[in-house]
């Protein structure tokens, strides 16, 4: 049996490797994925230019100002003489933020007015965080904030005050990603999606093939068991997707600067319990689809969407109506996700992760049986 | 002696009986053509005596094994060649032998021996390293045939196995089907063409679940006063009730 076991398992690195278009494209994805989310496709703010009133001219502000513009968040696009010019370079779209210094009521204190464009919500929202931060930075300031867009205008800035303050003073300290870069964010995100996409949508493909090509009822009349079959199925394409986490785990390390602070070894541990769930996925969608195509659709509607869209990776689960939230808890992505980052990231070890890891432990469980139990059912 | 038995074999699917109590046998070294419209039970009947349907009731025994009991054993001394075409096109010729000789677990020294003479045998010696997807069809079903038996099994079944080849090519074919029963080897086969009938030991043809006639196809003509085994087969298909799956 191991025999014809190894003979099965060469013949699906053969399929494998003689389709070469598609092996071009499962090693190639990852790396074109890492570019595109690691420059392209960036949610970090660089660069926003912003105009600035500066009424007061004193130390306090001059040393806040130049905090601004020396940041790699914000650019100087011009000095400006009144709140009514802001506006106008609002209106012409050259500004996303102002800065208005004015001068000091009373001695010392000085009120800071911030005018963000806000037609971009989550821009809007980071955008005053940094600047928040740099104010804070910049000296003692006390933060109040103040929603004044009531008066709903086609460009609502939103403004909020910042006063320079004997007594309270924030003190803001960003835990494990101090310079909120994005990468930290989506390499997890991008290691769930690629592990599905292979481990998932190519082993279903892979079997609904044979069966369209009439193998699977000559493998099925041949003394090789059913689970032999699908482990050789497996086997190349679990390979493969180690293949690609070494690929994206090198790129975002070296190129991207992604921290690995936990143990490596539990991460790969984590990834191969995550593609064992992708596999198991791949074999219920192969007992319900007919051909290569269903296979196909069913494995991007039913898999990918949710983990682009229900994990985490891009929006925030936190922020959704609660059916979203109890459905995103079904998508093995958002567990492999939190599980990364926790591993990756934050640097936590095995008790942290044991949550994540015994809730894909119990999805493998369930989706071997459902499998084998619609398998035979076929038969 | 009988290499298939069955006695009033039966499959159900809720309340359709796609497989009627069917009673026969099948003696060693025989070709037995296993004749019927689409939908009149042939392939479920196979399905069974192959061990990958369980019979509703009756009992049938395959190479000396019980069909319910014994599925494992069966599968190791049956060939099975599907009608859609069962060898992998992106594996060269020789991978394809090895793959399914693999899998039948021969060892080494008798995958080499096999490939050697089984490439003789076909003429392939040029194509060992063609990929299959490059054969003409005709060669592809030969490949398919023989690959089915490489493990010398004691009974190959065939279904369908000469769909959309030219006449030449199925002559060919049937050549490769006679060499085999000369060695022994029991064929099971299942055609939609009745002059292949014509070439079978016996025949036996199913209309609507039942087997309503099995004979040699010269006594079947006789006693249907037909001229050939399609007079026969229209004879009898005439009541059939299902038409198609």
């Amino acid at each position: 049996m191991r025999d014809s076991l190894a003979a099965f398992v060469r013949k699906e690195f053969l399929h494998i490797f003689r389709d070469r278009r598609t092996m071009m494209i499962l090693l190639l994805m990852p790396i074109v994925l890492i570019i595109l989310f690691g420059y392209a496709i960036t949610t970090e703010i660089k660069r926003v230019p912003v105009a600035i009133l500066d009424q007061s001219r004193d130390e306090v502000t001059q040393k806040m100002i130049s905090h601004f513009v020396a940041s790699e968040y914000f650019e100087l696009y011009k000095m400006i003489d009144s709140e009514e010019e802001g506006q106008a370079l609002f209106r012409q779209g050259k500004i996303r933020m102002a800065l208005i210094v004015e001068s000091g009521k009373l001695k010392g204190e000085n009120e800071i007015q911030l005018l963000v464009d806000a037609t971009d919500p989550n821009e809007a929202t980071q955008l005053s965080a940094y600047a928040t931060q740099i104010a804070v930075e910049s000296g003692k300031v006390k933060v109040e904030s103040e929603n004044a867009n009531s008066n709903a205008k086609p460009l609502s800035p939103f403004t909020f005050h910042l006063s320079p303050d004997q007594g309270i003073a924030p003190v803001i300290k960003l835990l494990y990603n101090p310079q909120l870069r994005g990468a930290y964010n989506f390499v997890p995100g991008v290691m769930g999606l690629i592990l599905i996409l292979i481990c998932a949508m190519m082993t279903s493909v892979g079997i609904v093939k044979e069966k369209e090509i009439g193998t699977m009822e000559v493998l099925l009349v041949s003394p090789m068991k059913p689970v032999y079959i699908i482990l050789a199925k497996a086997t190349p394409y679990l390979l493969l997707s180690l293949v690609n986490i070494a690929t994206i785990l090198s790129l975002s390390y070296f190129l991207l600067d992604v921290p690995i602070n936990g143990s490596l070894l539990l991460l790969v541990g984590v990834s191969v319990l995550y593609a064992l769930v992708a596999l198991c996925l791949g074999l219920l969608i192969s007992t319900i689809a007919d051909t290569q195509q269903a296979a196909m659709l069913i494995s991007a509607v039913v898999l990918m969407l949710p983990v682009i869209l229900l994990s985490g990776m891009v929006f925030p689960i936190e922020n959704m109506p609660e059916i979203l939230q109890v459905i995103s808890n079904i998508v093995p992505a958002k567990w492999y996700i939190i599980a990364v980052k926790d591993i990756m990231i934050k640097g936590l070890g095995f008790g942290s992760v044991l949550q994540e890891i015994g809730v894909l432990a119990l999805m493998v469980v369930v989706l071997v049986g459902l499998s084998v139990k619609r398998f035979k059912i076929r038969l | 002696m009988n290499v298939i038995e069955t006695d009033k074999l039966t499959k159900c699917f809720g309340t359709f009986t796609a497989v009627d109590h069917i009673s026969f046998t099948v003696g060693e070294g025989e070709i037995f053509g296993f004749l019927g419209a689409n939908g009149a039970g042939k392939t479920t009947a196979m399905r069974m005596l192959c061990g990958l349907s369980t019979p509703t009731s009756g009992t049938g025994k395959v190479a000396g094994f019980d069909i319910y009991k014994e599925t494992e054993q069966i599968k190791r001394h049956i060939g099975y060649m599907s009608q859609k075409f069962s060898l992998y096109g992106d594996l060269k010729v020789w991978e394809n032998i090895r793959l399914y000789g693999g899998i039948y677990g021969l060892s080494e020294k008798q995958l080499k021996a096999k490939t050697d003479e089984l490439l003789r045998v076909l003429d392939l010696e040029n194509e060992r390293n063609t990929l299959v997807d490059a054969l003409p069809l005709g060669w592809k079903q030969k490949l398919a045939f023989s690959v089915a038996i490489i493990h010398e099994p004691r009974i190959v079944f065939l279904d369908e196995p000469t769909g959309g080849v030219d006449p030449v090519t199925r002559r060919q074919f049937w050549e490769l089907i006679y060499q085999a029963a000369e060695r022994g080897i029991t064929v099971f086969v299942t055609t939609h063409y009745m002059d292949e009938a014509e070439y079978c030991n016996r025949v036996s043809i199913m209309v609507d679940g039942k087997i309503e006639a099995l004979d040699s196809p010269s006594a079947l003509k006789s006693s249907f006063k037909a001229g050939n085994m399609n007079e026969v087969f229209h004879a009898l298909a005439r009541g059939a009730r299902r038409v198609d799956n």
